[in-house]
């Protein structure tokens, strides 16, 4: 306690002291240039410039560098108060931020930075779709995919559609200021205003825990409304300045939301198998291997964004594709740093956004408008609520594992509206209504990620949504998995439908025959699943053991010896051992350790250490062999008053009469 | 002949009635059942051998016991029958059925249950209520069996290794010179919470007849 006490002052002193630094930064455009040189006339010599300040030359980086620093901070400033952030997302936290800061900039009559729409598309939002697209949970998501699509496809278009018809019949009714505004404007606005946002879902699902089935589900669908998102949002621009939309029109429209979700989906996968591919060959320069799935993420979101397709549905498409193959081939360090560099980005960007969301409202213009908005408000509510409802009854007839109405309520509820709803209306050309619309969006957004984000944890508790498994999959469970995967092919066989399993296995033996080959490097492409599972398992436990230091933190005290049939063990002859004998095999077993340490090679920049976990591959087994050790160790301590002498269990262990 | 059509129609509504099955679901499946017997009463282990999509199926000889084994009937008996008949048909298909909107929770935990017991009985393959550490050694190396050579080594670590995770688990302070016999069904519960079988072990059964629309073999 005292040094939560300690520490919370403290925080909040460097967090008012970068607010100043901020604003000072910000406002400082006329910095003194000093020891400029006049060429031409040199009549008086200056004294010597001991120290100068010049600004201007850094401008750029160190603002930039300064934001993201009070962005990390105020993050950390969060977790140091315990009681409100268990109460409050932190979403909402970082917005009110970045109203202050606003404010304050505001306030010292500085234009604060607006979050502009390349900023946003092209930087702060790739990480945050690619970290969740490289870690999504692939095979929930498959079985849910149908589930997903309509609500993903099918419900936006129905938000849309309801929005703009509802505030178009609404504005002719109040008459006034509205009734400038016609159907295609309010068309346009509900397509903006009708994506579940990925960014802000992730933000608020990640700390309710919500199980697997219903995080997918509405994260799946605020993944893939991205192309009906794109398509509509042109759609309707366009033709907001035309003023009219023929038949034919529409048609293309169709056709387009084809192009631009499977063409982000083909750029994506063609992108992730080059990655792949890529890095089957990076065995010799591990320390660049994160770099290329980075990049290839990157060129593909890009490449999609050129044609206008979804650069959403690309990415994700790469991570997805580009993962298990990636995965088998690089390093144990490399998976690791790919983990956290996604990770870091991602939370950096999340903040970010947050914290320009606020500063943004604070200094955008503003038309607020009393019907306009609350009605905004409400119809979300409502066509959501609709859309949920009826599109699960549709849906329900062709799940195997139904819907109940606690996940419709959740699903409903879920739907949040974010940053991208904004940015999309800030993209907008110079409309006449552009302000006001900027005004809705905002306070739509501002209420669900307050309101909704706030109150989701409580109702989550109350009605009892199960929740995350937290444990890690054990093996048992894989080998269940697998076996089931193979026996429901297999009824599915003799009932005599080609079902979701038989294509399922299909594609497995189809991938394991062709793709693997070539894109996994040397043996592991021959390698089964369950091994590979295996093996991660095994290599987890021994970096466990190694890195608590002793045997501790063994799994109970069952070993080999409780599980293998009593007759193998009995009746085995232990041969009488000289010491002679015993002090070679110690020599021998200190040295089989001793030389991987002597494989460092001398000091370079580029290389890193050689180090025992670097390849699985060639140091698996002589992992088991030092895990065995370890093992061996602490069961001859724990066994020393048997009537066995320790030598001769250690010589049985290091070379077992095998059975 | 209209006689005998009605007698049909009885038994399988009272069939319907028994397993839970829609009408047309069950007719649907006698079709299949008379397809895979051809045009008999019942069916062998030859005729379920026959079927082309089970060919690359690594635990086919299991699942293909699994229709005979007499424990699946629920009738308690044991041992594994030479024929079935269309209602032994129907029983066994009776384990991938989803769970309904209107299951309580302990209708949930019994579906659950049902599907355990027979994920169980086939790997208990000698019928003594447990599954010791050469069963489960088999069901290990049959799973990696197409995987070659690879496969037969590593078959036995890793059923060594998931062997010692349900002993930890399920008796966790055992004595060194205690000897684990092997897996009860208890156990076999315990360790296979996490899955959820109710909502996994199910296949989709067809309301429609599909099975005149397949263009080529269907066997």
């Amino acid at each position: 306690f005292g040094e939560l006490r300690a520490g919370r002052p403290r925080a909040h002193l460097v967090c008012v002291l970068l607010i100043v630094f901020v604003a000072a930064a910000s406002a400082s455009h006329d910095a003194p240039q000093d020891g400029t040189h006049d060429p031409t006339n040199v009549t008086h010599k200056k004294g010597f410039p001991v120290l100068l300040f010049n600004y201007d030359h850094v401008r750029t980086p160190f603002e930039i560098s300064l934001w993201i620093l009070l962005a990390l901070l105020m993050k950390l400033g969060f977790h140091v108060i315990p009681r409100v952030s268990q109460v409050v997302p932190e979403s909402c936290l970082l917005i009110v931020v970045g109203l202050l800061v606003g404010g304050f900039i505001k306030a010292i009559g500085e234009k604060a930075p607006a979050l502009d729409d390349t900023l946003f598309f092209l930087y702060l939002l790739p990480p945050i779709i690619l970290d969740a697209g490289y870690f999504l949970p692939v095979r929930p998501f498959t079985e849910n995919v149908g589930t997903i699509l309509v609500f993903a496809v099918v419900g936006t278009l129905w938000n849309a559609f309801f929005m703009g018809g509802v505030m178009y019949g609404v504005c002719q009714l109040e008459g006034g200021q509205l009734a400038s505004v016609d159907l295609l404007s309010c068309l346009l606005f509900g397509s903006i205003v009708s994506a579940v946002d990925p960014v802000a879902v992730l933000a608020v699902f990640e700390e309710i825990h919500i199980n697997e089935l219903l995080h997918i589900l509405v994260f799946g669908e605020s993944l893939l409304n991205d192309a009906v998102t794109v398509v509509l949002y042109h759609l309707f621009k366009e033709f907001s300045a035309v003023g009219t939309v023929t038949v034919l029109d529409g048609v293309l429209a169709v056709v387009c939301f084809f192009v631009v979700s499977l063409g982000g989906l083909l750029v994506g996968a063609i992108y992730g198998v080059l990655g792949a591919f890529t890095s089957r060959f990076t065995s010799h320069t591990r320390v660049i291997e994160p770099l290329f799935v980075f990049l290839y993420s990157y060129m593909a979101y890009l490449s999609a964004e050129v044609f206008h397709l979804s650069g959403i549905m690309s990415l994700i498409a790469c991570g997805v594709t580009m993962r298990p193959y990636v995965e088998a081939n690089v390093s144990h360090k490399s998976y690791t740093t790919i983990k956290y560099f996604l990770k870091m980005w991602s939370s950096v960007s999340e903040t970010l956004i947050f914290i320009f969301l606020g500063v943004s409202t604070v200094a955008g213009p503003h038309a607020w408008n009393w019907t306009f908005v609350v009605v905004t408000v409400v119809l979300c509510l409502v066509s959501r609520v609709m859309g949920v409802i009826g599109l699960t009854y549709v849906i329900n007839k062709f799940r195997i594992v139904k819907l109940t109405k606690k996940d419709q309520f959740i699903v409903a509820y879920g739907g949040l509206r974010g940053a991208i709803a904004y940015s999309l209306g800030f993209l907008l050309p110079d409309h006449p209504m552009k302000t006001l619309f900027l005004t809705a969006i905002i306070t739509v957004v501002f209420f669900t990620v307050f309101v909704q984000g706030m109150t989701i944890r409580p109702l989550v508790e109350l009605l009892a949504v199960k929740k995350k498994k937290e444990t890690r999959r054990s093996i048992n469970e894989e080998i269940h998995t697998q076996f089931l995967d193979h026996l429901l092919t297999g009824i599915e066989g003799v009932c005599g439908h080609y079902g979701h399993h038989h294509w399922k296995d299909k594609l497995n033996r189809f991938n394991k025959t062709y793709v693997k080959r070539w894109l996994i490097a040397g043996e592991r492409s021959m390698e089964p699943q369950l091994i590979s599972f295996y093996n991660k398992m095994e290599m987890r436990q021994a970096m466990m053991m190694v890195e608590s230091g002793s045997s501790a933190k063994l799994p109970g005290l069952i070993s080999m010896q409780n599980i293998q049939p009593k007759v193998e063990s009995r009746g085995r002859t232990i041969p009488k051992i000289s010491k002679g004998r015993e002090e070679e095999i110690r020599r021998i077993l200190r040295s089989n350790l001793q030389q991987t340490k002597q494989r460092l090679r001398s000091y370079s920049r580029h290389d890193l250490f050689a180090d025992p976990f670097e390849d699985m591959n060639e140091n698996l087994s002589e992992m088991r062999f030092r895990k065995q050790r370890v093992e061996m160790e602490r069961r001859v301590r724990l066994r020393v008053n048997e009537g066995r002498s320790a030598e001769e269990r250690l010589f049985c262990r290091v070379f077992p009469i095998s059975a | 002949m209209g006689a005998s059509q009605t007698r049909t129609e009885d038994v399988f509504q009272e069939l319907s009635d028994k397993t839970g099955f829609s009408l047309e679901q069950i007719r649907i499946l006698h079709k299949r059942f008379r397809q895979l017997s051809g045009e008999e009463d019942t069916i062998s282990k030859e005729n379920l051998e026959k079927i082309q999509a089970l060919d690359k199926n690594p635990i086919r000889n299991q699942i293909i016991e699994a229709f005979f084994d007499k424990r699946n009937q629920n009738d308690g008996e044991v041992g594994s029958s030479r024929e079935i008949g269309f209602q032994q048909f129907v029983k066994v298909m009776c384990h991938f059925k989803p769970p309904t909107l209107k299951m309580t929770t302990e209708d949930k935990e019994a579906m659950r249950r049902e599907k355990l017991r027979f994920l169980f009985n086939m790997h208990d393959t000698d019928n003594d209520g447990t599954i010791t550490l050469d069963e489960y050694r088999k069901v290990v190396e049959e799973l990696l069996s197409k995987s070659g050579a690879i496969g037969l080594e590593a078959a036995k670590a890793i059923a060594d290794a998931a062997m010692l995770e349900v002993a930890s688990i399920n008796v966790p302070h055992m004595e060194p010179h205690e000897f684990y016999e092997g897996i009860t069904f208890e156990h076999f519960e315990q360790i296979l919470k996490g899955l959820e079988m109710e909502s996994r072990m199910n296949i989709r059964f067809l309301d429609v007849d599909t099975s005149t629309m397949h263009c080529g073999k269907s066997q």
